[in-house]
């Protein structure tokens, strides 16, 4: 007889359920975008502050940085952190709108098939996400094409 | 009634095996059977289980999407195995294993503890603070159907568990109350015979609980039952946020008693129509 004691195994998907979308809706894929945005901004920011303090190193030091910051790759970067940024703060308004209750709907019985509120309030996701696009391509032909 | 008269398909069903006494890890098996019009998952599985795998374990009773017992991860979405037709699926191939977020304790049965717990935490009951008006009632409390309705969407919960799987929030977060107390608490906390806000708050309004909600909608494409857990949240993080500015529903005086010798009264008001037949 097998003597290994019964135990349950840990079925959390963890990491993977969060940032695999899979067959989910549109929104799973915004709330991913947004939590990835949010944290890539945090992380510039902590960057952020490394890099200007090395102006106290300086100005030898802060124009040899900024002469780095000139090239291509730091432009791509810099358009990757608009564009974040830009997302960041217009999905933020949507999800603070629909966590004041507007744009979803009043609860009703549900009858099938149902309908949700996410459904109901696709039309200011698609209105925020198209105002977002807008402002990142704006924003990129003015920074590669000044 | 379901249409047998066409030819069967055969179709591969990937099944997700765990045995706690034999395995320390889960293991996917194939067995291939013919499958016909209108066939649920769960009818497949019982099939299956008759005529090539006696062993396979899995949690369901009624059949008919009430009971809220065999929710299962069929490709790769959490569902109702008896609400999901397998040729509806339209893949050869369909993977069947147990609810992720949950602790598997055989095949595909979850051990749903966790969702009854945070149901329970959540005080998932009318809370009325005139313990006198309770021993010695009155009168009864009065709902207009207009009030009803205000949280009527969310009494259809019948704790599958479907969302709390499909959600990513819990996926990365044990403690995160979920889709199914938190739209609880908004049902009890909407209800106009509810005065439990202040009773509620020290359960609901934590670190772990609705802000942490970011409106993936995973759960409300999940919920067999219309139940739209998501807005249950969002309609809790504003009745929060209103509370906390002092703009919150003003309790008790929400909920009317109405005298006894008036309820006659009001019933003939509300009566059905007569009788036709």
């Amino acid at each position: 007889m097998n003597s290994k004691k019964s135990t349950a195994y840990n079925n959390r998907l963890g990491i993977k359920g969060w940032v695999y979308a899979g067959k989910y809706t549109f929104e799973r894929y915004l709330y991913l975008a947004h939590r990835l945005t949010g944290m890539g901004l945090i992380a510039y920011m902590l960057l952020h502050i490394l890099e200007t303090a090395n102006r106290m190193r300086g100005v030898v030091a802060w124009e040899g940085l900024m002469g780095l910051f000139a090239l291509p790759l730091f432009k791509m970067i810099e358009y990757a952190l608009f564009a974040a940024a830009v997302f960041h703060a217009l999905n933020g308004v949507r999800l603070l709108m629909t966590e004041l209750g507007f744009f979803l709907g009043r609860p009703k019985e549900p009858v099938y098939p149902y309908s949700s509120s996410i459904k109901r309030h696709r039309p200011l996701t698609y209105i925020i996400m198209a105002l977002a696009s807008l402002i990142i391509i704006l924003g990129g032909s003015s920074l590669f094409f000044p | 009634m379901s249409d047998k008269t066409t030819t069967p398909r055969e179709i591969t069903f990937r099944v997700r095996r765990f045995d706690p006494d034999v395995d320390t890890a889960p293991h996917w098996s194939e067995y291939r059977q013919h499958v016909h019009d209108g066939m649920t998952v769960l009818e497949a599985l019982h099939q299956l289980k008759a005529e090539q795998e006696p062993t396979l374990s899995w949690r369901s009773s009624c059949r008919m999407g009430v009971c809220g017992s065999c929710g299962m991860f069929v490709n790769d979405l959490p569902q109702l195995a008896c609400q999901t037709q397998v040729l509806h699926l339209g893949t050869d191939v369909v993977t069947i294993a147990p609810l992720p977020n949950y602790d598997n304790v055989k095949d595909l049965v979850p051990d749903l503890a966790p969702l009854i717990e945070k149901h329970a935490a959540v005080k998932p009951y009318i809370i009325y603070l005139d313990q006198i008006e309770i021993d010695s009632p009155t009168g009864e409390f009065i709902q207009t159907p207009d009030q009803r309705e205000e949280f009527s969407q969310f009494t259809h919960c019948i704790k599958c568990g479907l969302c709390l799987a499909a959600c990513p929030t819990v996926a990365t977060d044990p403690l995160f109350l979920g889709p199914q107390a938190l739209a609880q608490a908004y049902r009890y906390t909407a209800d106009n015979r509810d005065c439990g806000m202040k009773e509620r708050i020290s359960a609901i309004d934590i670190f772990h609980g609705p802000y942490q909600c970011h409106l993936a909608g995973a759960c409300s494409q999940a919920c067999p039952k219309g139940v739209d857990p998501a807005f249950g949240i969002q309609l809790l993080k504003r009745a929060l946020v209103l509370d906390s500015i002092g703009f919150g529903k003003k309790k008790p005086s929400v909920a009317k008693i109405m005298p006894l010798a008036d309820v006659v009264k009001a019933i003939e008001e509300f009566a059905p129509p007569p009788r036709t037949v």
